[in-house]
């Protein structure tokens, strides 16, 4: 559905923005924002860009809008080409408002000088004379998208006046309206309280399936991503460092960024020193851990394991010998979560932290014993 | 006190500490601020009203009867909307294209802009009008003279209404340009670009969003210039009086040179322009007021691409490079050209071989240049510090304190805003011929007039940065023992410096130049620059004015850059 492909996108290096900029100024450095990016969007998913601020999400997402134009690659939706800068052919820019792509900005981006139905019925108003439809056939779309979007009551007021959750359902209703082939979602969660984020995210995703519409969604946020999406690319300066479903880049995380972006993990690093198939033995200063990886590394190569909190089973008592992976340490500080419990166990020189079911709670000082099941516990290369 | 009864001493102890209360410096100070400040804004409207309504017999209408009775009163009020609508439309047309340009397009000569937004500000108006009517007097007018060959004698000229619209509408242009610039920035570029995904075309997002939704700073802007345009003296006085084209200040002027002047129609026809402008303020602060519903959540500062100008970027160039000319350079070459000259004439190969510096040599030998130059920055360094200090408390009076009807305080400093600078000259001379203390025929009411014009810019500067600082490091310091005045001086003034003083260097730009007020106030000895100029406007000593112009914008460029580095000095560079 969407095909992005070797996409690159330069900003003038910080000198070169002072007004007082000279001919020698071509030389500068150059900020790459998006250094060769290429991913694919099936039809009906969703896709999220996932990373921290100045990784690049926005600006891709801009350029697939093209409200930036990419210093070079290839965006294409369905047959029709957007951009290209293809050697040989001749490059193409579709200009942002030829494109018929639908987006939902950060801030709502709401017209305040205009009511709600007119907010909706504008992007069907601008189009082309020949391709306009009737005021009676406009009237009877809006009204339809504001009937989906549960706006339809809301219809003459002014759009200042809608609560946070109707901007957004507004915003949605504009972008939708005109029933385009890709939806561009950029942070549109962000500028919400916490518990109304939380009901909107589900609404989001229930339209989006509902109406099948393929979706890139731009978040810093790894719980949106991981709860949103159909695959999620995690970005980070510029470049897409992993891309997969929610599921396996929470669990298999193929570098230390990705396992530190999402979600919270323990990192220790060692040293392997034996595999028999699937199962490493990994040597590290605190002591030995097997783990089960599919990755093919050889013996003595510098290792990070990844142990998630709820990976990590807190007990006073000892099992040593019956299962494999048990530490022995103390209990450092504890604190009370309401739905989980996290203990912060000192192990020799490492300090991990546990999460588990708030009916288990240690004193500080205690004595205990940590116990991973090697099935869980993740293999990350060094990067 | 230890032979005094324990009731007796608490009782005096209470009296004492009421007393005490009262003399302490922060009370004096306050009373002494908000008197000034009500002082210099409420009497002279007081005596205006007084001598237009009574004369010796009482209430009267008489200088109504006189001044509204003339035939040709209709025509003035036509000519004065017909100036200041023209006038504010040009100026809004122009500055609002520029600002577009500048903020949202990839427009080339960005440089030219700055310049062209402040230099203007820095050329008095009469001496603008002066280098215009060098330029496009049928006569005289260099313009007239380069095109005669083609279009015959006098194709433009400058002394009619259209040319009054003209100068005083490039004359305001900077100012348009810098409020519209502030209005496109702070506009959530979302909003044009939401319009563009829709599928709007540049022509639509700029007819449908950009505009409805900039409409509030349009309307604000057109009413400010509206009411400027009215209360311009110096391009109606010199261009319009040639032809006999009145407007209400060219009129006023008129009627106190004609012998006998006519205070009371004087005043009558002041409080007309009073009302007038007073419409136009109330209007644009309503429509202001609504203008805040539009203000929305903004999202990351993401500056948007600037819109591709493609072929037409040329064009666009040109454009910014022929109103740079026609502002900037134009007019400063005109002043520069006719210095150097004997007598002034087209320029010519005879021209130039008769240049010299004559004229500036000749201003030393006038003893009232010199007397003018000392008595402007005189003026304008006493009256911008006057006002900065008295508005440092009457901002913190506003701001600050509780204290019951502080409100007023800031009512009355913006009093004079709405007072046009002639009917604030006319107020004064009627406050100060009646006053027994000798101020009238001397410098201070000069000082006095200057003060009370540019209060209402003095209190919004202070008022500005007032706001800025927490009352925490105010508290703070309080907290820590400080008294009120120890806070004002430690704390208080450190921080509003960088706002005091832009206000200062704005007031003393300003003062620097001022006409219209002083043209009714001054007396001979106590000329200003602008004075001097205008005298020797109407005495024909071109070339002479022309040296004397020069120097006056060279000395305010000079002040103008001392202040912008001392500025960035303290941390007040604005971008």
């Amino acid at each position: 559905m969407l095909r992005i492909n070797n996409l690159v996108k330069t900003f003038d290096g910080e000198r070169r923005r002072r007004r007082d900029s000279r001919a020698s100024s071509a030389q500068e450095a150059r900020v790459f924002a998006v250094n060769d990016v290429s991913f694919n969007v099936e039809n009906g998913q969703l896709f999220t860009l996932l990373g921290p601020s100045g990784c690049g999400k926005t600006t891709t997402l801009r350029s697939i809008a093209g409200l930036e134009r990419p210093d070079s690659g290839t965006i294409e939706v369905g047959d029709r080409v957007l951009f290209s800068t293809n050697e040989g052919k001749k490059s193409v820019n579709v200009p942002a408002n030829e494109r018929g792509l639908g987006m939902v900005f950060q801030s709502y981006a709401i017209w305040p000088h205009m009511s709600v139905f007119d907010n909706v019925a504008f992007p069907l108003q601008v189009k082309k004379r020949g391709d306009r439809l009737g005021r009676k056939e406009i009237s009877e779309r809006v009204m339809r998208v504001l009937e989906t979007m549960e706006l339809a009551h809301l219809a003459d007021r002014q759009a200042t006046k809608l609560s946070g959750g109707q901007q957004q359902r507004l915003a949605l209703a504009r972008a939708l309206v005109i029933e385009p082939p890709l939806l561009l979602l950029d942070e549109p969660l962000s500028n919400l309280d916490a518990k109304l984020r939380e009901s909107l995210r589900y609404e989001l995703k229930r339209v989006q399936r509902e109406l099948g519409i393929t979706s890139v969604y731009v978040t810093h946020d790894q719980v949106e991503a991981l709860a949103l999406s159909n695959a999620i690319a995690v970005m980070r300066n510029g470049n897409i460092v992993q891309l997969g479903r929610p599921r396996d880049i929470y669990e298999n995380p193929n570098c230390r960024f990705v396992a530190e972006f999402i979600g919270t993990s323990n990192f220790v690093s060692g040293n392997v020193v034996a595999k028999d198939g699937d199962r490493y033995t990994v040597n590290t200063i605190d002591g030995q851990l097997a783990l089960d990886s599919a990755m093919s590394l050889p013996l003595g190569t510098d290792v990070i394991v990844s142990v998630r909190p709820e990976v990590l089973e807190v007990s006073t008592t000892s099992r040593a010998g019956e299962v494999p992976n048990e530490w022995k340490g103390t209990v450092l500080t504890r604190a009370y979560l309401g739905d989980s419990l996290d203990h912060v166990v000192g192990v020799g020189k490492h300090e991990l932290r546990t999460r588990g079911n708030p009916s288990t709670s240690i004193e500080p000082g205690t004595e205990v014993y940590l116990r991973m099941d090697p099935a869980k516990l993740v293999l990350v290369p060094v990067d | 006190m230890t032979t005094a009864s324990p009731a007796v001493s608490a009782r005096r102890g209470a009296t004492l500490g009421w007393l005490r209360r009262l003399g302490t410096p922060k009370v004096i100070i306050i009373v002494v601020v908000a008197g000034l400040i009500g002082y210099l804004a409420l009497v002279p409207l007081y005596y205006l009203i007084w001598g237009t309504f009574f004369d010796a017999d009482g209430f009267t209408l008489g200088g109504f009867a006189r001044a509204y009775g003339d035939p040709r009163v209709g025509d003035m009020i036509g000519n004065s909307l017909w100036f200041a609508v023209g006038s504010a439309v040009l100026s809004l047309v122009v500055g609002t294209a520029l600002a577009y340009l500048n903020v949202r397009t990839d427009v080339p000569f960005k440089g030219l802009f700055f310049a062209a937004s402040i230099i203007p500000l820095i050329i008095p108006g009469i001496l603008y009008t002066i280098a215009w009517i060098f330029l496009a007097s049928p006569d005289i007018g260099l313009l007239n003279k380069a095109i005669e060959p083609i279009l015959g004698p006098g194709f433009f000229d400058i002394f009619t209404v259209w040319g009054m619209v003209w100068v005083e509408g490039l004359h305001l242009s900077p100012i348009v340009f810098l409020l519209m610039v502030a209005a496109f920035r702070s506009m959530d570029p979302s909003l044009e670009e939401s319009a563009l995904m829709s599928g709007a075309s540049r022509w639509q997002v700029f007819r449908r969003v950009t505009m409805p939704l900039t409409r509030p700073a349009i309307v604000a802007a057109v009413l400010v210039m509206v009411v400027r345009s009215l209360e311009s003296f110096e391009v109606p006085a010199l261009l319009g009086l040639q032809n006999g084209i009145y407007v209400f200040t060219s009129r006023i002027y008129f009627v106190l040179r004609s012998y006998p002047p006519d205070l009371a129609a004087a005043g009558a026809l002041a409080v007309g322009l009073l009302v007038l402008a007073l419409i136009g303020v109330t209007i644009s602060n309503l429509v202001g007021r609504s203008g805040k519903t539009y203000q929305t959540v903004t999202g990351k500062g993401f500056r948007p691409r600037p819109m591709e100008l493609g072929k037409w970027r040329p064009v666009m160039g040109g454009v910014i490079v022929l109103y740079f000319f026609l502002t900037v350079v134009g007019p400063l070459f005109v002043l520069l050209y006719t210095s150097l000259l004997k007598f002034y004439q087209a320029p010519s190969a005879e021209a130039f071989a008769s240049m010299s510096l004559d004229n500036y040599r000749q201003l030393f030998d006038i003893s009232d240049a010199m007397t003018a130059l000392k008595n402007s920055l005189a003026l304008g360094l006493g009256s911008a510090t006057l006002v900065m200090i008295l508005m440092a408390v009457g901002a913190w009076i506003v701001v600050r304190s509780r204290i019951p009807g502080r409100q007023l305080v800031d009512h009355f400093s913006f009093v004079p805003l709405v007072i046009p600078g002639l009917v604030l000259g006319l107020a004064l001379s009627f406050v100060y011929l009646r006053s027994p203390v000798p101020i009238y025929g001397t410098i201070f009411i000069l000082l006095i007039a200057y003060c009370t014009r540019y209060m209402p810019y003095g209190m919004r500067y202070a008022v500005t940065s007032m706001h800025q600082i927490s009352a925490e490091l105010e508290e703070s310091a309080q907290v820590s023992g400080a008294s009120w005045w120890q806070t004002f001086r430690r704390v208080l003034l450190p921080l509003l410096s960088p706002g005091l003083l832009a206000g200062w260097i704005y007031i003393l730009v300003v003062s620097f130049r001022e006409l219209s007020s002083s043209i009714l106030l001054y007396s001979p000895g106590n000329e200003v620059l602008s004075i001097l100029i205008f005298e020797q406007y109407e005495n024909g000593q071109f070339t002479v004015l022309a040296a004397l112009g020069v120097v006056m914008v060279l000395t305010l460029a000079v002040l103008v850059i001392i202040a912008y580095k001392l500025g960035a000095k303290v941390g007040l560079r604005q971008d």
